[in-house]
């Protein structure tokens, strides 16, 4: 199925791009976390399982147990520090 | 009116008062909030700040607001709500973000503005930058806001 993954701030400068368009067949935000750190490199350091990682899921915040449909927006970004 | 607005430029906090209860007689309390940016990082016990840069995730964070005004108007008996956040490059001393509430009594406007901000702070797609004298750092989130939303019996956690 085809995502649309975007990163922002501090996970955006590791990976060295704002976004992806991807072929997955991750069923969960999990799965999709764990193929993209098995890419290695910046991926695996950056979402690596000890960090904190938020997700939003067609701009909605969501979580790792959430399932994943064609077309979604997935984003991952550190914890939100605005206001 | 817009309720939420996030732009780069300054707002003033009377022109926005002043249109969010105009002509509403009903009005008998106007609560707001104006967050600023710190000259001092850590409690201003640490290296000065030089300037801020704010990123945001557009469209989720209009979104979000939103539906974070859609929450407070069910919690509260409010009229109105208005939330503005700058993003870009501001520097210390500067406007960052102003809620405003109206309602009838004092009570529930204060109550909804805190509402408002605690809920922004832990689930608006914000991030900040500082740049000081060592370098350019990633604001750390705080624990303390986490548990300043769980007091409304919301159990959201950003750290």
């Amino acid at each position: 199925m085809k995502l649309t993954v975007k990163y922002f701030a501090s996970v955006r400068e590791a990976i060295g791009r704002p976004g992806e368009q991807l072929d997955s067949s991750a069923a969960t935000v999990a799965a999709l976390r764990a193929e993209l750190i098995a890419r290695g490199g910046a991926y695996a350091e950056i979402l690596a399982p000890g960090k904190t990682v938020r997700v939003a899921i067609d701009q909605v915040m969501s979580d790792e147990s959430a399932a994943l449909a064609d077309g979604c927006e997935v984003a991952f970004f550190p914890p939100v520090t605005g206001g | 009116m817009d309720r939420v607005s996030i732009q780069a430029a300054d707002f003033n906090l009377a022109d926005e008062i002043g249109a969010l209860r105009a002509d509403d007689r009903r009005v008998g309390a106007v609560c707001s909030f104006v967050g600023t940016v710190r000259q001092g990082y850590e409690g201003n016990n640490g290296p000065p700040v030089l300037e801020m840069e704010l990123e945001h995730y557009p469209g989720m964070t209009e979104k979000s607001i939103e539906a974070m005004i859609d929450e407070a108007r069910r919690r509260f008996d409010i009229y109105a709500a208005r939330v503005i956040h700058r993003i870009g490059v501001l520097q210390p001393g500067e406007q960052i973000v102003m809620v405003a509430v109206t309602s009838a009594h004092r009570g529930q406007s204060f109550q909804a503005c805190e509402f408002l901000m605690d809920y922004l702070k832990t689930q608006a797609p914000f991030w900040k930058k500082e740049r000081t004298p060592q370098g350019a750092q990633w604001v750390d989130a705080r624990v303390s806001d986490d548990a300043a939303l769980a007091k409304w019996g919301i159990e959201k956690r950003n750290t």
